[in-house]
């Protein structure tokens, strides 16, 4: 065969997978937007679920996910942010360094089934917090730590050294220059890697099923004192999330209108990592257009 | 002595501050590192205990074909563990979906980088990246609503099975691996390419010779990656495998894999019981799978160094 | 070590058979005042030894230029100086600065770097303002007011020539600023500490021939407070600019002496055959 006509085909070929991966992909979105964005109301939205009759919302979900998101931020971003400073700025080339790296690597490779055990065992058991959202908001960020501590490392060591020199040189220590002149300048690769794990964390269930739990018991909006247990904020109840709703319904096949719902409330997700993703690259062009300008 | 004498001698508000700092992301980073060994902990003791307390022999805990632990063998009056059938269903649906997802991700990826740099750029390149972060569920409910259907009326059956389990596993890894793919072809340096075709070689055979060979090692890992995350996968498989502790017979028979039993089991037996005991064993292969991924990946990473 | 007082000859007469290996200009003779010497001072990357033997004093108002081949060890000895090479290197030998050796463990190396100030080869603004580039170190170990700080930018923006074409732009990004201009910010930035050393390294290597004059021309005016230590591998900025000149050559000071002397008659033949252009 000559080496035309095996171009011509390769060509081809790869021209006809590249159009089937398109064809799957696009039909997959497709499929759940055609499907879920109907069904996308404001009550859908806001109302809570309903087990056995048509018609149920997914308004409890909803708050819970965005909760718990909340939550895992806050205690995985200052983790992973110390975590990233010593390992970029402080750490010198050693075995032990590299024995931490591989363990964060592995961490950031155990399947989130496992991540959610080990919650179930030690936070809903040992420590006696139940499924709840607490339980749930520490198993999502051990589950947030490896990746965004990663990416956090990546953001300041694009920081040239010139600036942590610049520092040494008037005197300043490593401490002072990474606060105030790598940090400020990382900001923006800092903020799109953080949105976009938002992302990432906003889906998840399987780390979620055994921590936070699978009911969705039913909240008063009008109280916002976070001990009592009917609160929104409540870090004691447990708290089904939207990921896990779907997960749940479809395995029980109790609800009548399981696949609307579903639909729905996948586009939902979908939508919400839509922006996330759009907006993190958004946000971290324009703080970076805002640091280098006047 | 002068007063900057004095001044250098002393400590000063530098110093105090970075030490400071050193400690407080020295804490943040042994937090992490405590962590992982906390999960090793626990999950290790709770696996092993299947073995240590309740005496189960390793070999039929991962060669016996039959998956019942709430009952007990009359002839070796052991309650049946074998995890075999779940571990063959991990590993189906692992390496099938990862031979069929390698093809389309290097056509595709190839399609991205080398064939239509502008309309990859354009259309595939963000919604690769949009699939990347939809949740696995998502792929779950599809591969319930159109998979498990579409399978029950071409084969017959139930629809659930190994197949299903692939297929939309298959669908989950793809773009993944794609994207990967796509990093690692774009880091072949541009003169190999140019190199090639000064030389007369077609598109293909630049592709084929060239940069498909110094890509190896790039492709391999994002595979294994997709691997690894296909094996560790719960919930998207779980909703299409049908969840039936069974040796595999067939593609298109009801079957399960470690997390689907795990998911399933968990919440229904009692903490340090047998039936609670033999799950984490499956947790603890589960790890211990995550670990071997890793130390492919770290393999074939320091092979491509060397060359 | 060698003997200062061998007898000069022409250069006409220079045989290199008789050239000292080294010759060391003697400081310590009462009349010149010492800003800062070494003895004994050694560099070690890992197991290699990038300097050694570079027993040499500066004298205070001075500029003293540190020439030679690239990786002959001049870099290398003035990042020891105010031990910037800590962190990558093991630096043994005694640095005396003001009776004390600095390169001790008792010695704030922060506080100390306030005193002996560096200015690098690429200019390095900080992703700030003209005006916090100036004040941020300043404001991180000290309390000052609004008009304080404003005569210390404005004052130091004038010792580096750069008042006259930034003050109405202050708070502007320092990112903004051309090659030169940035590194006459980074020399500003360096002076509002009050510095009694400055160290550069190559300081203009990186910049235009009428950006490079232009700091050339600040530094001979900041030698009327400074002792001025700088790097550099264009001979002719060496001997437009330094009251002395060390050569440098495979990690040893090699010859050291005023830089009338050593670009006119050298006393090694190295120096000789280095700026004459003979290698290198």
């Amino acid at each position: 065969m000559n080496a035309k006509l095996a171009d011509k085909i390769a060509t081809t070929v790869i021209y006809v997978i590249a159009g089937m991966v398109a064809l799957v992909l696009f039909s997959m979105l497709g499929f759940i937007l055609v499907q879920g964005l109907p069904h996308l109301s404001w009550h859908f939205l806001t109302s809570p679920a309903l087990s056995f009759e048509a018609g149920g919302g997914i308004g409890i979900q909803l708050f819970n996910s965005f909760y718990l998101l909340v939550l895992a931020m806050v205690i995985s971003f200052p983790i992973a942010l110390g975590a990233a400073i010593y390992l970029n700025e402080y750490a010198k080339k050693s075995v032990w360094t590299n024995i931490i790296r591989t363990a964060i690597e592995i961490l950031s490779s155990l399947p989130s089934v496992v991540v959610g055990l080990f919650g179930f065992l030690l936070f809903v058991v040992q420590f006696k917090f139940g499924f709840s959202i607490l339980s749930g908001a520490i198993a999502l960020s051990i589950f947030n730590l490896p990746l965004l501590t990663r990416s956090i490392e990546t953001s300041l060591a694009q920081i040239p050294y010139l600036q942590r020199e610049a520092g040494a040189a008037l005197g300043l220590s490593r401490w002072e220059t990474v606060l105030h002149v790598v940090l400020p300048a990382a900001v923006p690769s800092i903020v799109t890697g953080v949105v976009l794990s938002a992302g990432r964390v906003f889906g998840e269930a399987a780390a979620l099923i055994f921590t936070a739990g699978q009911s969705a018991p039913a909240l008063n909006f009008m109280d916002w004192n976070p001990f009592n247990i009917s609160s929104p904020l409540s870090p004691m109840r447990p708290a089904e999330t939207l990921a896990v709703h779907i997960w749940k319904i479809n395995s029980e096949g109790i609800m009548p209108d399981l696949n609307l719902v579903s639909a729905g409330a996948s586009a939902v997700l979908i939508i919400v990592v839509l922006i996330f993703n759009f907006s993190a690259r958004k946000l971290g062009m324009k703080l970076f257009k805002k640091l280098t300008s006047s | 002595m002068d007063s900057i004498t004095e001044k250098i001698k002393r400590q000063s508000e530098s110093t105090r501050k970075d030490r400071f700092g050193r400690t407080l992301s020295w804490t943040a980073l042994t937090f992490i590192v405590l962590v992982v060994a906390l999960i090793f902990a626990f999950v290790l003791s709770r696996g092993l205990n299947t073995f240590i307390a309740n005496k189960v022999s390793v070999t039929d805990f991962l060669f016996g074909t039959t998956w019942n632990p709430s009952v007990v063998n009359p002839k070796t009056h052991q309650p049946f563990v074998g995890a075999l059938p779940m571990i063959m269903g991990s590993f189906l649906v692992t390496f099938l979906s990862a031979i069929v997802a390698t093809p389309f991700a290097i056509g595709t990826a190839l399609f991205m980088t080398e064939i239509a740099k502008k309309r990859g750029a354009k259309i595939m390149q963000p919604i690769v990246e949009l699939l990347v972060g939809i949740p696995s569920v998502v792929y779950g409910f599809i591969g319930l609503t159109v998979i498990v259907p579409f399978m029950r009326g071409v084969v017959g059956g139930s629809g659930f099975g190994i197949l299903s389990g692939t297929i939309v596993l298959f669908v989950m890894i793809l773009p993944t691996v794609t994207s990967m793919t796509v990093d690692t072809l774009k880091s072949v340096p541009r003169h190999y390419r140019e190199s090639a075709l000064a030389i007369g070689a077609t598109r293909w055979q630049m592709i084929y010779k060239v940069i498909l060979r110094a890509a190896t090692p790039g492709i391999l890992t994002a595979v294994v990656f997709g691997m690894a995350r296909a094996f560790g996968e719960a919930l998207a498989v779980q909703m299409v495998i049908g969840n039936a502790a069974l040796m595999p017979t067939g593609l298109t028979t009801p079957a399960s894999t470690l997390t689907s039993v795990l998911t399933m089991g968990i919440g229904n037996t009692v903490m340090g019981s047998l039936q609670n005991n033999v799950l984490w064993t499956l947790a603890m292969i589960l790890l211990l799978m995550s670990l071997v991924f890793n130390l492919i990946i770290r393999m074939i990473g320091s092979k491509g160094e060397l060359k | 070590m060698t003997n200062p007082n061998i007898d000069l000859k022409p250069l006409s007469e220079f045989i290199v058979d008789e050239a000292p290996e080294r010759y060391i200009y003697d400081m310590n003779s009462g009349k010149h005042e010492v800003a800062i010497a070494t003895k004994g001072l050694q560099v070690r990357y890992g197991d290699k030894l990038a300097l050694s033997e570079g027993d040499l004093s500066f004298e205070r108002y001075k500029i003293t230029s540190l020439i030679g081949a690239s990786g002959s060890g001049k870099s290398t000895f003035l990042r020891s100086l105010n031990r910037m090479n800590d962190d990558v290197a093991t630096v043994s030998g005694k640095i005396m600065y003001r009776g004390l050796d600095i390169n001790s463990a008792d010695i704030d190396v922060y506080e100390m770097r306030r005193h002996i100030g560096m200015v690098f080869q690429r200019p390095n603004p900080f992703a700030k303002s003209i005006y916090d580039n100036i004040t941020f170190a300043l404001t991180q170990r000290g309390r000052y007011t609004k008009e304080q700080l404003d005569e210390i930018v404005e004052t130091s923006l004038k010792q580096a020539a750069l008042w006259d074409q930034v003050k109405d732009e202050l708070n502007k990004s320092a990112l903004a600023l051309s090659g030169g201009q940035a590194q006459r910010l980074v020399i500003a930035r360096a002076l509002a500490l009050k510095p009694d050393i400055l160290l550069l390294d190559e300081p203009s290597s990186a910049l235009d021939p009428i950006s490079s004059a232009q700091v050339e021309d600040t530094l001979l005016e900041l030698k009327k407070d400074y002792t001025i230590i700088i790097v550099t591998h264009n001979m002719q900025q060496a001997a437009r600019i330094s009251d002395y000149t060390a050569f440098f050559h495979m990690g040893r000071a090699i010859e050291y002496d005023l830089t009338r002397k050593i670009f006119t008659r050298p006393k090694v033949a190295l120096t000789n055959d280095y700026i004459s252009g003979n290698f290198g």
